[in-house]
């Protein structure tokens, strides 16, 4: 007879269901969570890994981020940042130096007047936070290729990294930074830059989490090295592309 | 002592090979995963007013260590966690599924349901005269099954719409655009939470479908008829 395989094994059940809403109960201890474990860190850095080789993967260079109309865009963006907006550094217009660095060919810093007079282009994008709040918003500034062109960065290399006036960092993938709508935003909503939200300008990336958009960026390399992130090196996937 | 000697003929037999046990408890962990660390990056900006998750219940560490350490309330291990578990849970599901159509398990067990069967188990279930018999699948829980699938499946369409939606925007337009298919996200983890309550519920009530679920068999004799003797 093909049913009569095995024996039927006569287990307690109570014994089952005990130990099973134990280990429930257990688990649901914050005590007992084992995040914070090094083996489990280790794991998460390796499917870290393994996520931005899948988001490379399926990013286009030439697919675009939906555009919205005008009267979808948010006049009062949120503001966001680990620190109160009184605390955003305040750059001065005339003191301000973009620094440039790494395979660049002509690391002459740039004045706010020099960065202001590039060519713009606007764009209505959706703003996607990490946490999950998303955000229309109006932004205008000039595409980060003509940018890297003009300064004769190597664009065969892998990395774009910015440094920010108040201790932020961040770094792109060379394709994302070459995106026709990853550009240096110098307005939001047809405004200049306010301070809290960036001035002179911050890195508008419309394919990635809000938190790969660096503000108040005072000096940007090209590297072969991957510079990393504020929040990537505490533990958020680096690539976070959307 | 010998075994019993289990026949259908004498027993109500249920049998779960080893491959649907496997990707059952590996979707049950996962889905214990997701959840976790989804309402803990829920509990970062929630959806419905100030409505928040008991910390106890959310995964993602201690978040005092977190602030202190990455200045985090534990949110980055809630994502990892979030993004490491959809590979077990995409895993796992689709395993089940494939094992499922290939075995012919859901045509053979979760078939026939028509709405006329659905609400005459249904009436009998909730008049508490709806017989269980190991093995057989009722139209209630062919019905509950048959949801559960498509709400993990919409989980993962829902979940990916918000993971991507530039490089998947026409699945986010799907959706309703990215809040909305946020939103949509939140409401099939509420609906797969209320089909775990009911699941294990009922397991309780019927404790050998875990054994059959952790063993690979269980069986209970048939009352009603009498044992056929020497087969």
């Amino acid at each position: 007879m093909p049913e009569n395989k095995k024996p039927v094994f006569d287990v307690d059940r109570r014994k089952f269901v005990g130990t099973g809403m134990s280990l429930g109960a257990l688990t649901l201890l914050t005590g007992c969570d084992i995040s914070d474990n090094d083996m489990v860190q280790k794991m998460f850095a390796k499917v870290s890994r393994w996520n931005t080789f899948v988001q490379e993967e399926l990013f286009s260079g030439t697919r675009l981020a939906p555009e919205y109309s005008e009267s979808m865009a948010v006049k009062d963006f949120r503001y966001n940042a680990w620190y109160h907006f009184n605390e955003a550094p305040v750059l001065s217009a005339t003191d301000y130096r973009l620094e440039l660095a790494g395979l660049i060919a002509n690391k002459t810093p740039w004045t706010v007047q020099q960065l202001y007079q590039l060519p713009v282009k606007a764009q209505i994008t959706r703003h996607v936070c990490v946490e999950g709040w998303s955000m229309i918003g109006k932004w205008t500034g000039t595409p980060l290729s003509v940018f890297l062109n003009r300064i004769g960065a190597d664009t065969t290399a892998k990395y774009v990294g910015f440094v920010c006036a108040d201790g932020y960092y961040e770094s792109l993938d060379m394709p994302t930074a070459l995106h026709p709508q990853t550009i240096m935003a110098f307005q939001l909503s047809d405004q200049t830059l306010p301070t809290e939200y960036g001035f002179p300008f911050k890195i508008r990336v419309p394919t990635k989490l809000g938190f790969k958009n660096p503000k108040f960026v005072t000096a940007m390399f090209v590297s072969n090295r991957n510079p990393g992130g504020f929040w990537v090196d505490r533990g958020y996937n680096w690539f976070s592309g959307i | 002592m010998k075994k019993p000697v289990i026949h259908p003929s004498t027993h109500h037999i249920q049998d779960h090979p080893l491959l649907v046990r496997l990707a059952h408890w590996l979707q049950a962990l996962a889905i214990f995963i997701m959840i976790g660390s989804g309402w803990r990056i829920y509990n970062s900006v929630p959806i419905f007013g100030d409505y928040r998750f008991p910390q106890w219940a959310t995964l993602g560490g201690d978040p005092a260590i977190s602030k202190v350490a990455h200045m985090d309330p534990g949110v980055a291990n809630a994502l990892n966690w979030h993004f490491t578990g959809m590979w077990l849970l995409a895993a796992a599901y689709l395993l089940f599924v494939a094992h499922g159509i290939l075995s012919g398990h859901f045509w053979k067990h979760l078939l026939p349901l028509t709405p006329r069967l659905f609400i005459r188990d249904f009436v009998a279930a909730a008049t508490f005269k709806l017989p269980h018999a190991l093995g057989e699948y009722n139209a209630v829980q062919r019905a509950a099954y048959w949801a559960v699938l498509f709400f993990i499946l919409m989980m993962i369409l829902s979940g990916l719409a918000i993971w991507k939606p530039v490089q998947l925007s026409w699945l986010t337009a799907l959706f309703g655009g990215y809040p909305t298919a946020r939103v949509i996200h939140f409401l099939f983890m509420a609906a797969i939470c209320g089909f775990i309550v009911i699941h294990v519920t009922l397991v309780a009530l019927v404790p050998k479908t875990l054994t059959a679920m952790i063993l690979g068999r269980a069986a209970e004799p048939i009352h009603q008829e009498a044992p056929h003797a020497g087969e």
